[in-house]
This record gives structure tokens, sequence and C-alpha cells, in this order.
């Protein structure tokens, strides 16, 4: 069928078959979020098979973070997830904090929860944007990106950065709230409840929006826990568990919010989980900025620690906006970690592609690996 | 308690209780937290014991598949949790320097397929029964284990 | 014979006077070249004779049937400047106002960012002309200058008003149709004769899509050559002017083929065949530089047509019901351009506001949706003019 014979991709196969074809999509790919590779195998429309690549962004984290002393991994624990930096130096405090046995003041503890949160908005937002242009629709793409402005604007006043916040600290947080801080954020919030509303109306009103992410990449309750995925992904298929009500930590059971489940298991029960999660996240901040001013001004909000973190092994984990992450340490009585372990939630979602995208069409997997809100840093690692 | 019976939300004592009572002399708990469990045990028995905490304490998530590097052995740790109670146990398992291989449970949980292969590459610790080992974030080309101790970085020498 | 002035060569006579005249009604553009050759050739024409008095060259430079030839030709150009300068309005307007829709402001540089369009086309023109090795020469330059060609040649068909045409044919409506319906097999086979597997799965794509919408769209011209009693584009829009615009009694056809003509544009959302995000710009993968210009440009022409027609079959025409201002005699061509750029600017609308359509389901549409909804149309219309009202 060809006017001549040649092919200009990779076959798995020695010989091409007429049927099936091999597509490589990636590295260099306008939809994929980051570097990485998707081959997939199809037969007309439909996908047979599929098989993710990743590597091509491996810094060997683990390995550099056992030739320094604790402070310094901050910033590269900043550098895992860059879109959601927040939360992995807040887990890196943590399970250091658990090794030294200490227990931080409540002070740090309530503005760590405020700014894991509008993290959590931050990157909820870009994963909106980003679903936006996989779906042809730039409209939505850059209101989200304004949303997004906002939340940095907060991160900026707080620590003076947007994106790689380089805040918390072992033993507490780098510096307190700064003047009005409170005022500013009760704003923004108040703000974004309203034109959430604007951004999901563009999706849900919509049928076109609605069909294409409707009954795509279904995956039923037994099979998501199964391969291992983690986040707003395994809430949408009906398990009932976030590891902010369930296994809580930094006074995350002191504040009273819902965790959204759905049970229909496709692209478009995990939109809705993350959209409902964005409002629960304000939730949050409310309650939590509450509780910062009832503490008042001169209340301690860093603790300091030694520098030789006694010998022993602990493990903390969190609810990243993308799912469960867990750090695990292997101290030694030195100040540099013998072991640092990361499980990033990317990692094992990213390794289910193949039941994700199997039987679905070729113009489905852009929007099914949409919904899994790929960052590669924390992939890779 | 009934080692026969299938648990769905067991308690970390109820958890300890079974583990010893089912595997006598082979597991070892050392320590209980809450919602903590740390046990450690010998590499044969590492599969038998994950099937038992999968099909009858109902664990449903592995979270982690961890390779350690002590200089004078090797050890594996497997990190697996409950969905219904936020439990987690954790699973220690030596292994000898010249006999690196460990059965795998990714037959098991089929999320752990691509913790093995990680920790196969940077380690060297062979999983018997993994469907495909090969180097996943490391080009194909390497043929050391960088995270081995040996290996060191530069600023390490 | 003796010129004192240049006055004696530039005299402005009625342009139907001359025997030569090529059309049976007054027509504007040609009026206007037609001057402007007396104006340009008799000036030549003058210095000529002020070098060399009296020599033939002057004299056959402004007689009878040399000025119609080369009026002609400056018609030809005329004519086609005036549909790129309305083509590059839309493009302008559609930046403009998907910028805003955006809560951004589009482009701002030069005239309110009409010469930001202008500059784009230049910088595409300048990039090197490359041609990939592997694909197959004579398709691959042939299909496309065939797609522009036909675009274009479209584009300048359409009449803007009663004066302003260029060939007034009794069947004006079917032929742009029909040449509006070849791009499709000229893009398939582009789509193949590149050799990339992206680019033949993009124009299989676009072949399949544009075929599918063209039915719809055979029946609604036909039923508003029915409604109006002829093909030809004049009696349709004077038809109008003395009932009521058909986009009334035709509401299904009105939105009926305003869908059909987003998706025969291939705009978004409609626009699988280019879908960046999931086969790297479909069959134009392989089009580099200026020829990629030329396809952009060329889908804006053609969406330029698909708004003509619009205009054309349910919105009047040139004309406007209700004219205190006398404008339907003074600017006509005025109206129908406005007409078009708004018909244009919902266009613009739905593109900002909704997400691409997967393939399955744009067929899905095309013949389940919108085939029964023209032949309603149709039968409504039937009615109507078995009952008489129209």
């Amino acid at each position: 069928m060809m006017a001549k014979d040649v092919l200009d991709i990779k076959a798995e196969s020695a010989q091409m078959d007429t049927d099936k074809m091999w597509i490589i999509m990636g590295p260099q790919h306008p939809f994929s979020h980051g570097l990485w590779t998707l081959k997939i195998q199809v037969d007309g429309e439909i996908v047979k098979d599929a098989e993710p690549i990743v590597g091509y962004l491996h810094r060997g984290w683990e390995k550099e973070a056992e030739a320094r002393p604790y402070p310094k991994i901050i910033p590269m624990a900043d550098r895992l997830c860059y879109a959601a930096s927040m939360t992995y130096t807040h887990l890196f405090c943590m399970t250091v904090e658990k090794a030294l046995d200490i227990d931080i003041p409540e002070k740090a503890k309530y503005i760590r929860i405020v700014a894991d949160e509008i993290c959590r908005i931050q990157s909820h937002l870009m994963w909106l944007a980003a679903v936006g242009t996989d779906l042809g629709n730039l409209t939505l793409f850059l209101w989200g990106m304004r949303e997004r402005e906002f939340f940095m604007d907060l991160n900026v006043r707080l620590c003076g950065a947007r994106m790689t916040t380089n805040y918390t600290r072992i033993g507490g947080v780098r510096n307190d709230t700064t003047e009005l801080f409170d005022r500013d954020v009760m704003r923004c919030v108040e703000r974004f409840e309203k034109v959430l509303w604007d951004l999901i109306a563009l999706v849900d009103d919509s049928s076109i929006f609605v069909s294409r992410m409707k009954g795509v990449g279904n995956l039923t309750r037994e099979q998501t826990v199964n391969l291992g995925i983690t986040g707003p992904a395994m809430r949408g298929a009906g398990v009932d568990f976030d590891i902010r009500r369930d296994d809580p930590y930094d006074n995350y059971d002191k504040i009273d919010f819902d965790v959204p489940v759905m049970t229909q298991g496709d692209s478009y029960s995990r939109y809705q989980v993350r959209i409902e999660e964005m409002f629960q996240s304000c939730k949050i901040i409310r309650q939590a900025v509450k509780k910062i001013n009832a503490l008042g001004k001169n209340a301690p909000y860093r603790l300091k620690v030694p520098s030789n973190v006694p010998a022993g092994r602990s493990t903390a984990r969190l609810e990243d906006p993308r799912g469960e992450s867990l750090m695990y340490l292997i101290s030694d009585g030195t100040d540099k970690p013998y072991r640092l372990k990361v499980r990033s939630p990317i990692f094992t979602n990213v390794s289910a592609a193949k039941p994700l995208v199997q039987g679905s069409r070729i113009a489905d997997v852009p929007v099914i690996m949409a919904m899994i809100d790929m960052c590669l840093g924390e992939t890779d690692r | 308690m009934d080692i026969d019976t299938t648990y769905q939300a067991p308690s970390v004592d109820e958890i300890k209780t079974l583990l010893t009572e089912k595997f006598a002399g082979k597991v070892n708990v050392t320590k209980i937290e809450t919602r903590r469990v740390y046990a450690t045990l010998p590499k044969e028995f590492v599969h038998e014991v994950c099937e038992y905490i999968h099909e009858k304490l109902t664990f449903e998530h592995i979270s982690t598949v961890i390779g350690v590097d002590m200089v004078d052995y090797m050890q594996v740790v497997y990190q697996i949790s409950n969905y219904y109670t936020g439990v987690m146990v954790e699973l220690t398992a030596d292994l000898d320097n010249h006999d690196l291989h460990v059965q795998s449970i990714s037959d098991i949980w089929v999320g752990g397929n691509w913790h093995e292969r990680e920790t196969y590459e940077l380690f060297g610790i062979i999983f018997d029964g993994h469907p495909k080992l090969e180097r996943l974030l490391t080009p194909d080309t390497y043929e050391f284990y960088p995270f081995r101790k040996s290996y060191k970085l530069r600023g390490q020498e | 014979m003796v010129y004192s002035s240049i006055l004696n060569w530039v005299q402005f006579p009625d342009v139907m006077s001359n025997m030569y005249y090529p059309f049976n009604v007054y027509n504007l553009p040609y009026d206007i070249s037609y001057k402007l050759w007396e104006l340009l050739g008799g000036t030549i024409a003058w210095l000529i004779n002020l070098l060399v008095p009296g020599n033939p060259v002057s004299t056959w430079l402004v007689c009878d049937e040399v000025v119609n030839m080369f009026a002609l030709i400056i018609f030809m150009i005329v004519i086609f400047l005036v549909v790129f300068i309305g083509t590059l309005i839309s493009l302008w307007e559609e930046r403009k106002v998907l910028g805003r829709l955006m809560d951004r402001r589009g482009t701002m540089i030069g005239m309110k960012g009409f010469l930001q369009c202008v500059a784009d086309g230049f910088k595409t023109f300048m990039k090197e002309n490359t041609m990939p090795k592997k694909v197959d020469k004579m398709t691959y330059m042939w299909t496309l200058a065939l797609v522009i060609g036909t675009s274009v040649l479209i584009a300048c068909m359409i009449p803007l008003s009663q004066r302003w045409f260029v060939v007034d044919y009794n069947t004006g409506l079917l032929i742009i149709m029909a040449l509006f319906a070849l791009a499709p097999f000229f893009i398939l086979v582009s789509g193949w004769g590149q050799n990339n597997k992206y680019s033949l799965i993009g124009g299989m794509r676009a072949a399949e899509l544009m075929i599918s919408y063209e039915v719809p769209m055979l029946i609604m011209i036909a039923t508003t050559a029915l409604m109006a009693g002829s093909f030809n584009i004049g009696d349709i829009v004077n038809a109008q002017f003395d009932s009521t615009w058909y986009f009334i009694p035709q509401i299904v056809g009105f939105i009926t083929f305003f869908f059909c003509a987003t998706a025969e544009s291939e705009r978004p959302p409609f626009d699988i065949a280019e879908a960046e995000t999931e086969l790297v710009e479909g069959w134009q993968t392989e089009y580099a530089g200026m020829k990629w210009g030329l396809i952009m440009l060329a889908d804006y022409f053609r969406g330029y047509v698909a708004c003509a027609m619009v205009t054309i079959m349910y919105l009047g025409g040139w004309l406007l019901p209700w004219d205190p201002l006398q404008i339907n005699t003074y600017l006509p061509e005025i109206t129908f351009l406005i007409k078009t750029w708004f018909v244009f600017f919902m266009m613009i609308i739905l593109r900002g506001a909704i997400a691409r359509v997967r393939p399955d389901q744009i067929l899905n549409i095309g013949w389940k949706v919108f085939m029964p909804l023209s032949v309603i149309n149709l039968a409504i219309v039937l009615m109507l003019k078995i009952g008489g009202v129209y």
C-alpha cells in the first residue's frame, strides 16, 4: 500500500504486520507531560498492547542523598516533583523527625498543612490545564493557569519562591507566616471557590467533554488495588482510603474534612474526585488558618535539632496530590543518611499503563494518561 | 485466634498474634507501634508469608520493595499496607552476598512488578519468577549496579 | 495627433460603452481596473509620446481591445487582493476574539494586531523550502498545489454583491459546493504520498470526515435552491430580500449547515485531521515552511468560503431588509463582509468553548444526527412551498 516500502519507526517484530502496528508516542510528543515514551500496538483503531518506557530523567537521587548532610537534602527533595514541591520536603522532614523522635511545635504543623493544601490545589489546577490541552480546548488551559497564578503568589508571600519552595525544615518550617498572610489566603480561597464553578461548567456542561471521559479507561476496584494505583485514580474506583484521614500525620486528625470517593472507575470519576478534592482543600485551609491565628504571633515554629541522627530506621508516608508517597530512612549515627528510599506514586501508576489503555481507541489514550497526572521528576528520581 | 479465617481489618496486636502463631519460628515480630508492625524473616519464606498476609489478612496494597546494601550482606524490605485500617507491615529479609535470589511477589501483587525491577537494576538482587527482569531507569548498557556501596560517587571517595 | 496634456489620454469613458466589455451587467471591480489601466497605461503612453511623438505603441496602449486585456489582468489582481485581505481580517479576528475568550489580549502589534498576521505569513514564506527524501515527489507537490488552488479559486468566485462578481452563472451555488468538495480527495492522496504512518492515518481521517459531512450540506443547498427558485446566487439573495431571511423558516437547516461548514473547514472541534496531541499534525506532518504556511492560509480561505455560503443561503446575502441609510445601493459589499465575519465570530466562540470530538463520534454525529435533520429541514420547506407561504 505504501508508495515506497520504508518504515520510519522501529517495530517490535521483525516484519511489519499489515493489521497491527506499533506507534511510539514520545519522548518528544505534544501530549506527554514530561519526558517518557508510551509504545502502543494498534489494530485499526483499537489499542491491543502498551508499554511505557521511563528513565529519561533518572538522576540517582537516592544515591546522591547518601553523600549529603540532612539539611542539604531538602532542596533536592523539592526537585523530586517540581510541580508539587511542598509535599516532598514535608515528607522528608517528617521522616527525619521520626528518626530523631521529636515532636515539632503545633504552629509548624498547621503551617505545614496550609502549605500542603495550597500545593495540592496548585498541582490539581495544573492537571486541569493539561486536560484542556489534551482534549483540544485551550480555553481550559489558560483559565486553569490563571487560577494557579494566584496560588503561586501565595507561595511567594510565604517563602519567596513560586515553585521549588524549599520551605520546610527538620524541626519545623523556615519562617513564620508573614504579615497579613491569613488575609491573603482567605481572599484567595474565597475567590477560588467561586471561580472553580466556572471551570467546572466549561467541562461538565459540555457533553463533548463528558462523553470523551466517560466509560474510558475502566478499571475495577480489585484491579486498581492489585496494580498498586494510589491517589485520586484509586478513589475514583471505589477505594475509600486517604492517608490524611486513615493514617494521619501532623495534626490532620484535628481537622474535619471529607474524602471524595466515586465508584465508576473510569476517567470521568477520576476527574470528579480531583475537583472535589480541590473544594475540600479549601475547607482544610480555612480551618488550619483559624488555628494558626488562635495560636498567636509568638508561638514557636521551629525546633533546633542535632545534626547527627541516631542509628535506626524510620518510615513516613504522605498523601501527595498524585497518590501515596513514602520515604524510608536508615540512619547510622552520622550526619548523612545510610539509605534513603523514595516511593513515588506515579512510578506505580505508570506501570499500570497497559491495563488502562488496552481495548480503547488511539484517541482515548491521551485522555486516560492525562487522568493519571504524570510528573516525571518523581517517577525517575 | 484462628489462623485460617480471613480478617478484613485486623488490629496490630491481632496481626502479631496471628503471624507468630502461623509461622512460629520463622517470622520474628520485632516491634509494634500504632498502625505499624515490623518483622524479620528468612528469605525462603517471603512468598509464603506474603501470600498469607495478602489473602487472609487482606493487605491489598504493596507500598514498596526496598533493597539495602549492608556491606556484609544485603536486605530486602517489603512494606505492605491495608486499606481498611491504615496498618502497614514491614518485612525484612536478609540475603547472603553470594546468593542474591529471592522469590518474586509480583504474582501476588502486580503493583510490585516495577519496584522489583528497580531493585534488581540498582542492587543486583534477582527475583525468581519475575516476568520481565530488565533495566528500567538506567540505560540498557550499564553493567554495574549503581546503588551498591562498592560504587562510589565522586563526593564519597 | 497632438496631445498637449495627459488629460487627453485619461478620459474615463463609460466602461460599458466599450464594445469589448465582457459582462452583461455593471461590474464594479472591472470598472475599477479599467480606470486604473486608463490611468497607468495612459501615463506610460503619454510619457513615451513625449520622447517619441506620434509613435504607434502609445496609441496601441490605450486602444479599446488592449485596454480590456490589461483591465482583465488588473481585475484578477483586484479580486484576489480583496479576498486575501478579507481572509486576513478573519484570521486577525480569530486571534483577537479567541484571546479575549481565554482572558488574554491576542496579538497587539501593528494596527491593533492586524500587521502581526501579515508578518507571520511573511516569516513563514521566508523559510527554507525543504523536501523530505522519502516522499513521492509528484503527489507531494501536486496535491498540495491542488488543495490550495481550489481553495483560493472558490474564495475568489464568491460574489460580494450584485456588481462584484467574477462570473454570473446560473448554477453558482452548486459550482462552489462542487469545488469545495474536491479537497478531501487531494488530502487523502497527499497523506498517502508522504510515506509516513502518521500522515496516512491523518489523511484517511480527514477524508472520511469531510465526505460524511458533505451529504447533509448538499441536501441543504438543494433545499435553499428549492425555496428561492434557482441556484443563481443573485436570485437567492433577491428572494430573501422580498420575503424574510431564510434562517427563520429553515432554523433547523441553519444550525445544521453551520456545524457542517465548521466540520468541512477542519476547524476545531472537528479538527481530528490535525489533532496535534495525538498524531503530530496529521496529514500535514511532512510539509514545512512555505508549504505549511500556504496550507494554513488555504484553511482560512475555506473557512471564509463556508461562512460566505452560510451568509448567502441563510442571512440574506448583501441586502438589508430595513435600509434607512441607503446602504443597499452604495455599499452592499461591506454588508456582505460584515455578515461573513459575524458568522466566523460564532465559529470562533465554538472553537474556544468545546473540546475536540473523537473520530468515531464525529462520524456518528454526521450520519445519525445531521443527515436526518437536513431531511427534516427539506420536509419543512416542502410543506411551506406547497402551502404557498414562500
